[in-house]
């Protein structure tokens, strides 16, 4: 028999339960569209992050403690490695000739007080170059500058959520707020920055390295950020500030000096597991789609005994019965593998749209391994309900009521 | 054109074994109508579903057409009812969510007719069996009499050289019954060999010749 007869038939059968088909593809609608779903946020949060390392520049180093492997992931914050050192990061500074700003960099996390109102934000301990640095603009006031870290004054620079959950409309410049049990003076207030992969990096603020020190009391930094000279000598730079962190270390290199591409290095690994994880997560879901086609199509096979002891009765073979009832399987999968691609597409675009602080990036392969997907899984569920009707007696079938 | 020897089929059943047909030997000439007779349970279906190719025999040969079914493999015999074989059964079996039309090109989706053909063959045989008012109904729109004319017609549709009818009369009124013999007659007429199953006397008469089947074996007319 040909195949456009056979799909006929199959069109015909489905149309008649449409309920059911419709009930039975809506699993693997969602397998789909959550695969296409979770990819593009995958995809969207790896490009947030690859447009944030991009901006720091090609100049940029950022020191860490700790050995970390590239293969690996990335150490962040404090932990049993040994420790750099506000000395150490000062010292870099000092010696290494072809690098223009070592900054030492604090962070951790605190209350922050004014006039009975308080907000848990980041900490950031940092020194002048910092904001330059990073691109970080000062709207109102100044930032912290050299003398402000030598003589450990309490000022700090507020991001633009603080300043409005604790200020409010106040002016906010020459305001004495608590942070910990210290008195902190306002000198600037940040430009907004706005959201990033769902955190508000306008949540901060910033004081200067050295009481930093003095309010986590430790001086354990977080990293420090260097400052290259050009981009043609970010080796160079690499190769001075090993040698002088490694004599500081006992000659160990317990820490880890990244690049901008390394970072994307680093970063990118860690994005393709967690795109991995979602997918396989996702995947699941189409297959137990696939499972309720099985169910389906068994409980079809069923009910049509006899229709398929009628049709082998006036000349259907073994095989026209397989490829009937697989074909019916696969249109199943297949418009449910289509209903989810629009699903999925409109999910993902749905989503960003009314969080936009959530990118997202819908792939165009994650569309085609989710349909092929989707169209395996018909196949694969489809054969033993199939395979069950093609060897059905057809005497027996025919007297089946 | 039918040539059984020895037929015998058992069923096999948890703990015994069941004889149904107990060596049936007969000859059926090309364009004869024969009706088979005998009691409820003698094995009259069991005896047509063989000759249909439905089923194989347990032991005996069967000759159709000079080819020894025995040595053909369920494909060949899924050809064989498609091309030479037409069945007609007591309940009709007609696929319920289906249209009496594409009931009845249903065997010609499996020998590759196109669809202008089938359905050209189609009107033809609902004209021939009177139903062209009806071509687009449900089974469960028609009488018992218009769906057994449906199904005649598609047992007719592939111009098969055998028409085999178990008990086509036995769902139907007397009247209908035979209205649907006076159909029979004609197919006879035009040189198809028919044998149908009955345990109706004033039906079976329609046939040129009887037999008659008691408790698997063979009571009378064959040879
Ligand atoms: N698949 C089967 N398994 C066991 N016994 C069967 C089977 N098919 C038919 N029989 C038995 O064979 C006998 C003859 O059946 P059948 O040919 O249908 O009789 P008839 O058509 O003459 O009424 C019956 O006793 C029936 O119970
Ligand atoms: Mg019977």
């Amino acid at each position: 028999m040909q195949i456009v007869e056979t799909i006929n038939i199959a069109k015909d059968s489905l149309f008649v339960n449409k309920i059911r088909s419709a009930l039975t593809m809506i699993g693997i609608i969602i397998g789909v569209g959550a695969v296409i779903l979770l990819v593009s946020i995958g995809e969207g949060a790896r490009r947030e992050i690859y447009k944030e390392l991009g901006e720091l520049g090609s100049n940029i180093l950022i020191v860490v403690p700790g050995k970390t492997s590239k293969e690996g992931g990335m150490h962040m914050g404090t932990s049993v490695v040994r420790k750099i050192t506000y000395e150490e990061a000062r010292f870099v500074e000092k010696r290494a000739k072809n690098i223009i700003h070592a900054v030492p960099v604090i962070v951790g996390t605190s209350w922050i007080k004014y006039k009975g109102k308080s907000r848990d934000t980041y900490i950031v301990g940092v020194t002048e170059p910092y904001f330059d640095i990073r691109n970080l603009k000062i709207e109102v006031g100044r930032g912290i500058n050299a003398s402000d870290v030598d003589s450990r004054q309490k000022v700090c620079v507020l991001g633009r959520t603080v300043k409005k959950e604790v200020i409010g409309d106040a002016n906010p410049l020459g305001a004495v707020v608590s942070i910990g049990d210290a008195k902190y003076r306002v000198i600037g207030i940040m430009a907004p920055k706005g959201m990033a992969l769902g955190f508000d990096i306008d949540d901060v603020v910033f004081i200067p390295t050295t009481s930093a020190m003095e309010l986590f009391d430790t001086d354990r930094l977080f990293n420090i950020t260097v400052k290259v000279r050009n981009a043609e000598l970010i080796d160079e730079a690499k190769k001075e500030i090993k040698g002088v962190l490694i004599r500081r270390h006992a000659n160990k290199e317990d820490f880890t000096i990244l690049s901008q591409d390394e970072m994307i290095a680093v970063m990118g690994k860690i994005l393709n597991i967690m795109t991995a994880v979602l997918a396989g997560i996702a995947a699941i879901s189409l297959v137990v789609g696939g499972i309720g086609i099985m169910n389906i199509m068994l409980v079809s096979v069923k009910e049509r005994t006899k229709e398929i002891g009628i049709r082998k009765a006036v000349g259907a073979k073994n095989r026209d019965i397989l490829l009937q009832f697989l074909v019916e399987s696969v249109i199943l999968s297949v418009i449910g593998g289509l209903g989810g691609i629009v699903f999925g597409i409109t999910l993902s675009v749905g989503l960003h749209y009314f969080f936009d602080f959530l990118p997202t990036h819908i792939t165009w392969w994650s569309v085609v391994i989710a349909f092929l997907f989707s169209g395996m899984i018909g196949v694969f569920f489809g054969v033993y309900p199939a395979r069950k009707a093609a060897l059905y007696d057809p005497i027996v079938a025919l007297r089946y009521e | 054109m039918v040539i059984l020897d020895d037929i015998r089929k058992s069923y096999i059943l948890p703990g015994r074994v069941v004889e149904v047909l107990k060596g049936i030997s007969l000859e059926i000439k090309k364009g004869e109508f024969l009706s088979i007779m005998g009691p409820s349970g003698s094995g009259k279906s069991t005896l047509l579903n063989l000759i249909g190719c439905l089923d194989r025999p347990t032991s005996g040969k069967y000759l159709l057409d000079g080819i020894d079914i025995n040595t053909l493999s369920d494909n060949d015999l899924a050809e064989i009812r498609n091309k030479k074989i037409g069945f007609v059964f007591q309940n009709f079996n007609l696929i319920p969510r289906l249209s009496a039309v594409k009931n009845i090109v249903l065997p010609l989706l499996y020998s590759g007719i196109p669809s202008e053909e089938r359905n050209k063959r189609a009107f033809e045989l609902l004209q021939k069996v009177s139903l062209s008012h009806r071509a687009n109904h449900l089974p469960s729109e028609l009488s018992g009499g218009e769906q057994q004319r449906v199904s005649i017609a598609r047992a007719l549709i592939n111009n098969p050289s055998l028409i085999l009818a178990d008990e086509p009369t036995g769902n139907l009124d007397s009247k209908t019954g035979h209205e649907i013999m006076d159909i029979f007659k004609s197919i006879h007429k035009e040189g198809a060999s028919i044998i149908m199953v009955t345990h109706e006397k004033s039906i079976s008469e329609h046939a040129e010749r009887i037999i008659t089947i008691k408790d698997g074996v063979c009571f009378s007319g064959c040879y």
